[in-house]
């Protein structure tokens, strides 16, 4: 999945010489939390978080209220150089910049200009249909053996069935490189036949797994 | 207590039927229905008949073209493409021959279970055929084609304007009957499910609590995997009395799946007849304390259809007619007929022993998660 096909394109910017006031006030119209800074050609040339601002603004207990502080300019507290991305970048590459960066948003910028932005919420939104769990379906947890043309073997189980699969996720076997999990949804409410098929084939189900009850 | 109720039938019922393999088989209406008569608490005054629901009614909830796909595949002239579209001719919800009529009788026999109740014909009514909750707008869905308990409470709202309630009691969560009213401040509902986390649908977090005026009139329980009676009776219990308390329903409907049964083969609840006893009895209760009795109760799931739906479901219309659930043996007559045909020992009482759940290793753990669910669910009520 690449970066536009889930940035979001509508962005409110600021130039450099606006003032906290001003920003202050776009994040509480909009209800967004970071603020791309650019320049006349739209070029990013810094960002500003909602905690840069908080920080920057004065004390909500300081009773002489030092509204000056409000009217310092954009450029003197946000951050730079700012870390972008481009529209082209797959989803999954740029989710490591979240990760290890501890960035919670990052502007997509192609031929220079800025033409949109990442959150983090926009990561975990694009997880959440990754795993398939916001359409109607069943779980099915399998352990398998790590090796070629495994995948294909056990899917022709469920094309045998007719079943629609509306997610795949493949996971290490806690530390044993043998071993993978597969962890399908598929479109049923009776994924009874397919189970037996599946155990009649020799593969070991973690879920559903009657037995052995639930397990750490 | 002595209650006029009444059970709505019909031999055609049995022609809601996919095919001979698949686990939704309405010959658990007639096993429950003759255990009934077994036992002398179904008398034929007690019966009503169903009827077909007529266009205008499915429309309530469905939309049209849905309704002419499933009349289309009635007759073998539904192109599969299309078909799929409208979740019909999957393995869940094959196409089958008079489809559409078979389905239309299960629906009008929700609408006639209403009309028994609200024109004080008897004070609870059950229609053991009905309960098909997945059924979508314009889509077939986990085994069910029209969704009869959406329909009955549109027909509800539309023809007497009552507040109803509806408890879900399937390990399914009811999410057809959800998504119906999710917008709807004077319909609430209320399901208690195994966690979508590994279960079909998927749906059903304790965070769907509807949107727009309807918002906080939308409550789910997903109960964890492995989960007994006990605590699957402490959040059902505790969550109906609070949300009637709240709510102030002048009608509930109820939605009886049976297949949270430790026997059930499609899912993964640990519970017995306990739960099965207890269930109808509160809501028995409940419509009393709130409703002047009005109560509507469905079927719904149910796949060990041999051993737990029965008994289960015979227990709801018990509770309806004489205020408590049937005890000691299930009667020679009923296991003299059926016990040849089914694959599995009949049970020989109406209560389960309880060894028939496997040790079950993080009960204190489930316990204790469940009961969190339950503080979630009910965060808003305290305070309205």
């Amino acid at each position: 999945m690449l970066v536009e096909s889930i940035m979001t394109k509508n962005i409110q910017t600021l130039p450099p010489d606006a003032t906290i006031a001003e920003a202050l006030q776009l994040l509480q119209q909009y209800h967004i939390r970071h603020i791309p800074i650019t320049n006349e050609k739209n070029h990013v040339i810094g960002i500003v978080s909602d905690r840069d601002i908080r920080d920057a603004s004065p004390s909500v207990f300081s009773k002489s209220a030092v509204q000056s502080e409000l009217q310092h300019e954009l450029q003197s507290i946000m951050s730079q150089p700012v870390i972008t991305i481009h529209p082209l970048d797959f989803v999954e590459e740029i989710a490591s910049i979240f990760y290890e960066k501890e960035f919670a948003c990052l502007p997509v910028v192609s031929n220079n200009e800025l033409i949109g932005i990442v959150t983090e919420k926009d990561m975990l939104h694009t997880l959440i249909q990754l795993t398939g769990t916001n359409v109607q379906s069943s779980h099915i947890e399998l352990k398998v053996p790590h090796r070629p043309g495994i995948l294909p073997e056990v899917t022709a189980i469920f094309g045998k069935h007719k079943t629609n699969i509306t997610s795949v996720l493949v996971y290490p076997y806690h530390d044993d490189p043998n071993y993978k999990i597969l962890v399908f949804r598929i479109q049923t409410m009776n994924p009874v036949p397919v189970i037996e098929d599946l155990r009649k084939a020799g593969y070991e189900l973690l879920w559903p797994n009657h037995m052995a009850g639930p397990t750490r | 207590m002595t209650c006029n109720a009444s059970f709505v039938f019909s031999d055609s019922y049995l022609n809601y039927h996919f095919h001979s393999d698949h686990p939704f088989n309405q010959l658990r209406v007639v096993l429950a229905k003759e255990l009934l008569e077994a036992v002398n608490t179904l008398q034929p005054s007690d019966m009503i008949e169903p009827r077909q629901a007529t266009d205008a009614e499915l429309e309530l909830f469905h939309d049209k073209a849905y309704i002419q796909a499933v009349k289309q595949a009635s007759t073998g002239k539904l192109p599969e493409e299309k078909g799929l579209e409208f979740g019909l001719g999957t393995e869940d919800t094959p196409v089958f021959t008079n489809m559409h009529e078979a389905s239309s009788m299960l629906v009008g026999g929700s609408l006639n279970a209403v009309d028994a109740v609200l024109e004080g014909k008897s004070t609870h009514s059950l229609n053991l055929g009905g309960g098909l909750h997945h059924g979508l707008k314009r889509k077939a869905s986990g085994f069910c084609v029209y969704n009869d308990g959406a329909i009955a409470i549109k027909y509800l709202r539309k023809k007497y304007d009552v507040k109803v309630l509806y408890v879900d009691t399937d390990a399914h969560h009811g999410d057809g009957v959800q998504w119906a009213f999710y917008e709807d401040p004077n319909v609430c509902t209320l399901s208690i499910h195994e966690t979508g986390r590994y279960l079909f649908p998927g749906t059903g977090n304790v965070n769907e609590r509807g949107i727009k005026a309807g918002h906080g009139y939308s409550f789910n329980l997903p109960v964890d995997a492995f989960t007994e009676d006990e605590s699957f009776l402490q959040v059902y219990e505790s969550a109906f009395e609070e949300i009637c308390a709240f709510f102030k329903p002048d009608i509930i409907v109820t939605q009886n799946g049976a297949d949270a049964h430790a026997y059930d083969p499609l899912t993964h609840l640990c519970t017995t007849m306990t739960a099965y006893e207890r269930i109808p009895m509160l809501a028995h209760k409940m419509a009393h304390e709130y409703c002047n009795g009005n109560w509507v109760a469905l079927g719904g799931g149910g796949y060990d259809m041999w051993r737990a739906v029965p008994r289960a479901w015979a227990q709801v219309w018990n509770v309806m007619k004489t205020g408590q659930p049937q005890t000691g043996k299930i009667p020679d007559m009923w296991l003299r007929k059926w016990q040849p045909q089914a694959p599995v020992t009949l049970p020989q009482y109406w209560h389960d022993e309880p060894s028939i759940v496997p040790e079950i290793p993080r009960r204190a753990e489930i316990t204790e998660k469940n009961a969190k669910f339950l503080l979630s669910a009910l965060k808003y009520t305290k305070q309205k």
